[in-house]
């Protein structure tokens, strides 16, 4: 017997036809079919010969459309996958378990003499070759050349990382089988032993300067044990990182297998070396930072292969420990980081596949959380603080908190950062949205759901690169995406309808709570006045043509700079979209911003923050606040849907100690 | 029920020869490793053995789902086969024109033209320049030598046209498509882009067509020296 998604039953040619027509939706895009009516008849009626073969990816980048189980679900197959909008006849990634697995958690890093470091440290760019390889590096460490007693070298914090090869399981569901990737091996923590993806959480603190030595053994590409994508060049981005340029692992600073690069981070406040000397506005501080590799051109295939981590930044204030500070709920008990990326696999093999091929962005149908699909967490009936990261590569969410035995219900909770910074109060909210690269810190209050499973859920409906659907009466002729009952999706699913990410088991057992109650409003930090009048206002058109991505018409290149930015001035830049119907997560290093507007609008509550990554939706003009401080050197702005980044959406610009420009539309 | 389905799909494949190979290595890797999720597997010959034929697993996906293997003609009226001939074992750029496209194509070829002459006596020997017609229909391949005539393009570099059902197919599975079914039918919008790839090391990127010349030589010296290091430049150009 054969059944297709619907749980409808199917002949076997049919069925045949079904696995052939499954993979392309660029065959149905071609044939010029403008609905999803059409869609689906053309799912049906091709003849499997006639479609090119393809991954279960793209099957799924036409067709999210929400559709109840099949009725006989006896079967054990994922809540998640039931929900999902996989389209009619169309094959998706092999059914797993949900909820199978425990929630990863990736333990920090563990230090090392630097004396083990071989060769040895140098503040300049290391001459010499040991075991560790070669040391390519961009130019001087700039922090303890400028200040040794503040930046001491080697600093008081020395990591050693490799990045290897290796291979783990992604699920306990045996009908996944045990994937090859990436990840990063502290060889300082001799329990873990071995790489990881995500890679180890760095617990840094403001005012202990660390280094690590960044070491690529990856296999040389020339091995040919290629697993299809990834390329074993590599540079290391610490995302939001006040991070000087040679050690922000720049997309031009790449490095293949055999090489290093020694990373110092400062681990300072914005405005030491400028407006707030000697150590830096408080106001800046930073609590969820993320590294990931930034290869130009790569980005997404070496991401997306496990080269992910957080990094976290504590201070006098948000000290990890709910009974100082603000006393935010105790690292790493109660404040747990969820990096969450999706996924496709192999129908058949099950493997771990990239659609090399693609232009305009890639959407997963497996969720994982820490690099496992579908996990479950053992939660006390208390707060706890989660540190939500979309890792992309292209996907967009909408973060709910779910019963599935009371969909009716709503079920608020508390968000407290935005990309890693206290917002000034915690903000209330039903859900959270959230594009590639951004974080938010929520607060989420189990003690209402004692002795209850409830789930984080993505209800946001995505159907492509393009972004998420358009609210109701946005609805255009390409986002039309009617299910089998022909009605128009909905931009946000109904509950228990969208991807379940996370399941929360929640002990009924009252425990002891010292974290603050966000209800009381505490205050954390206040923003960074934003009246400065700017040196200059700088506009960047973010456009598509002809399939080309570009930024004010023109192309990544690592050759030339596009602008220069004077040290220690204040711009304002205007981010405008002129793609009509995509949302680009735009980022920009080095600084974080202030939106000052969107479409001349003040921003919500959420986003009155400092971001490091704006969403641009279509046709929006958003005008943002700079104060570039403290480091020089050449940084990037790009798109954050790593799709668009690694296809030259991306412009390097420079920090000058003099000769900025004034280059309007750079 | 779908799981049933699953299976019942994976015996149905099974009996083609290819996937069988497939299947089997699933049933490999799946045992390589019981270790929990989110841990790392114990290294073993084994996985050194399998990352091997799953390499050759990918690469047959990569060529099975993108790489198909039609038949074209060259501007010279050679008939020559897509994967065989054009990629297999090869370095290689795609993009895709036509002849009387007046609007993104000459600014994309005439790029092209100054990439061919960066990358001199490479191209040809390590590395192989192909433009595909999207007018198939009237771009014969007379008119495609003119036009690479018109170019001064040097040998290394071919234009094809094929029939325009299979350069439909090959212009899909190259994804040089438009998400939008409406633009993607609109022949001035197409796709400018032009991918590059090491077809045996399964690397696959792509630049914009009207990229710096440079800048496009650069990304395809990475697919012939995979091993390059960039670091420092432009100029570590900070003044500190």
């Amino acid at each position: 017997m054969y059944y297709n998604v619907f749980g409808e039953k199917v002949s076997r040619r049919r069925f045949k036809e079904m696995c052939n027509a499954a993979k392309n939706r660029r065959e149905l895009i071609a044939a010029g079919l403008t609905s999803r009516r059409d869609l689906f008849k053309m799912g049906l009626l091709t003849a499997g010969g006639m479609l090119v073969a393809k991954s279960g990816l793209s099957a799924r980048v036409w067709g999210q459309q929400s559709f109840p189980a099949p009725a006989s679900s006896g079967s054990n197959q994922s809540p998640g996958s039931f929900n999902l909008c996989v389209p009619g006849n169309q094959t998706a990634s092999p059914n797993t378990t949900p909820f199978l697995d425990p929630l990863p958690i990736m333990p920090n890093p563990v230090t090392v003499a630097a004396s083990t470091l071989n060769p040895m440290p140098t503040i300049c760019p290391n001459t010499g070759s040991g075991p560790d390889g070669t040391e390519v590096r961009a130019a001087c460490h700039q922090a303890p050349e400028l200040n040794l007693g503040m930046f001491p070298f080697p600093p008081p914090r020395v990591y050693k990382f490799t990045q290897e090869q290796f291979t783990v399981r992604q699920t306990s569901d045996q009908r996944l089988p045990a994937q090859t990737i990436w990840g990063f091996h502290d060889q300082g923590n001799v329990k873990v032993n071995g790489p990881i993806s995500p890679g180890p959480t760095y617990a840094a603190n403001y005012g202990t300067p660390q280094m690590t030595r960044n070491i690529n053994r990856l296999p040389s590409v020339n091995q040919k044990n290629n697993t299809g994508f990834g390329f074993p060049s590599v540079t290391t981005h610490l995302h939001n990182g006040h991070t000087p340029s040679e050690s922000d692992g720049n997309p031009c600073d790449f490095y293949p297998a055999g090489n290093f690069c020694d990373q110092y981070y400062p681990e300072v406040l914005a405005g030491f070396n400028s407006t707030n000397p000697p150590t830096g506005d408080i106001n800046e501080s930073m609590s969820t930072l993320w590294y990931h590799d930034h290869r130009v051109d790569f980005t997404a295939q070496n991401t997306y292969k496990g080269l992910v981590g957080f990094h976290l930044l504590f201070n006098q204030f948000d000290t990890g420990n709910e009974n100082t500070g603000f006393h935010l709920p105790t690292y790493p008990d109660f404040d747990i980081p969820l990096l969450f990326a999706d996924k496709i696999y192999d129908p058949t093999t099950g493997q771990l596949v990239f659609d090399l091929f693609n232009l305009d962005g890639i959407l997963g149908d497996k969720f994982l959380v820490n690099g496992v699909i579908q996990p479950f967490l053992q939660v006390q009936p208390r707060r706890y603080r989660f540190r939500l990261l979309d890792t992309g590569p292209s996907r967009f969410y909408e973060f709910f908190l779910t019963q599935l035995n009371n969909t009716n219900a709503t079920n608020p909770f508390w968000v407290i950062a935005n990309d890693g910074n206290l917002l000034p109060n915690p903000v209330q909210v039903n859900s959270v949205r959230i594009g590639v690269a951004e974080r938010v810190d929520i607060i989420i209050d189990f003690s209402n759901f004692a002795g209850q499973t409830i789930y984080l859920e993505n209800r946001l409906n995505q159907i492509n690169g393009m972004g998420p659907v358009p609210p109701s009466g946005f609805t255009s002729g390409q986002f039309e995406c009617t299910g089998p009952d022909s009605h128009i999706q909905s931009d946000i699913l109904p509950a228990g309808k969208g991807n379940l990410l996370l399941q929360f088991q929640v002990s009924s057992k009252s425990v002891k709570d010292g974290s603050v109650n966000p209800a009381t409003n505490p205050t954390f930090y206040s923003l960074p006045d934003t009246t400065a009048t700017p040196r200059i206002t700088r506009t960047f058109k973010f456009d598509r043509l002809n399939g080309q991505w570009s930024i004010n018409g023109q192309f990544m290149t690592c050759d030339h700079f596009r602008f220069l930015v004077q040290q220690n001035s204040v711009e304002n830049w205007i981010l405008f979209n002129a793609t009509g119907d995509w949302t680009h997560p735009v980022h920009i290093h080095l600084e974080e911003h202030q939106i000052l507007s969107r479409n001349r609008v003040a921003p919500s509550l959420v986003e009155k923050s400092r971001k490091d990554v704006t969403q641009l939706h279509p046709n929006e003009r958003v005008l943002l606040f700079f104060r570039f401080r403290d480091w020089l050197g050449k940084y990037p702005i790009h798109c954050h849907n790593v799709v668009h980044e690694d296809h030259a959406m991306m412009g390097i610009w420079n920090v000058v100690a003099s000769g900025a420009d004034t280059v309007l539309v750079p | 029920m779908i799981d049933e389905s699953r299976r019942k799909l994976l015996g149905l494949l099974g009996m083609a020869p290819i996937a069988g190979g497939v299947l089997s290595m699933s049933a490999a890797s799946a045992t390589a490793s019981d270790t929990r999720p989110g841990t790392r597997a114990a290294g073993s010959t084994r996985a050194a053995t399998s990352d091997r034929s799953m390499s050759a697993m990918a690469r047959r996906r990569i060529q099975e789902q993108h790489l198909p293997n039609i038949p074209l003609l060259t501007q010279e009226g050679k008939q020559v086969r897509f994967y065989d001939d054009l990629i297999k074992d090869k370095i290689v750029t795609i993009n895709f024109f036509f002849a009387k496209c007046d609007e993104i194509c000459p600014k994309v070829m005439a790029n092209l033209v100054k990439v061919q002459k960066l990358l001199g006596d490479q191209v040809g020997r390590d590395l192989f320049m192909y433009s595909f017609t999207l007018k198939p229909e009237e771009d014969t391949p007379d008119v495609l030598k003119r036009y690479a005539e018109t170019y001064k393009i040097r040998p290394g570099w071919t234009l094809l046209t094929a029939k325009p059902k299979d350069m439909e197919l090959l212009r899909r599975s190259v994804g040089f498509t438009n998400p939008d079914p409406k633009l993607d039918q609109d022949i001035n919008q197409h796709i400018g882009n032009v991918r590059y790839g090491n077809e045996p090391l399964m690397l696959w990127g792509v630049c914009p067509g009207m990229a710096h010349a440079n800048w496009i030589a650069e990304s395809l010296g990475w697919m012939m020296r995979p091993d390059s290091i960039r670091v420092g430049s432009p100029a570590a150009a900070h003044d500190h």
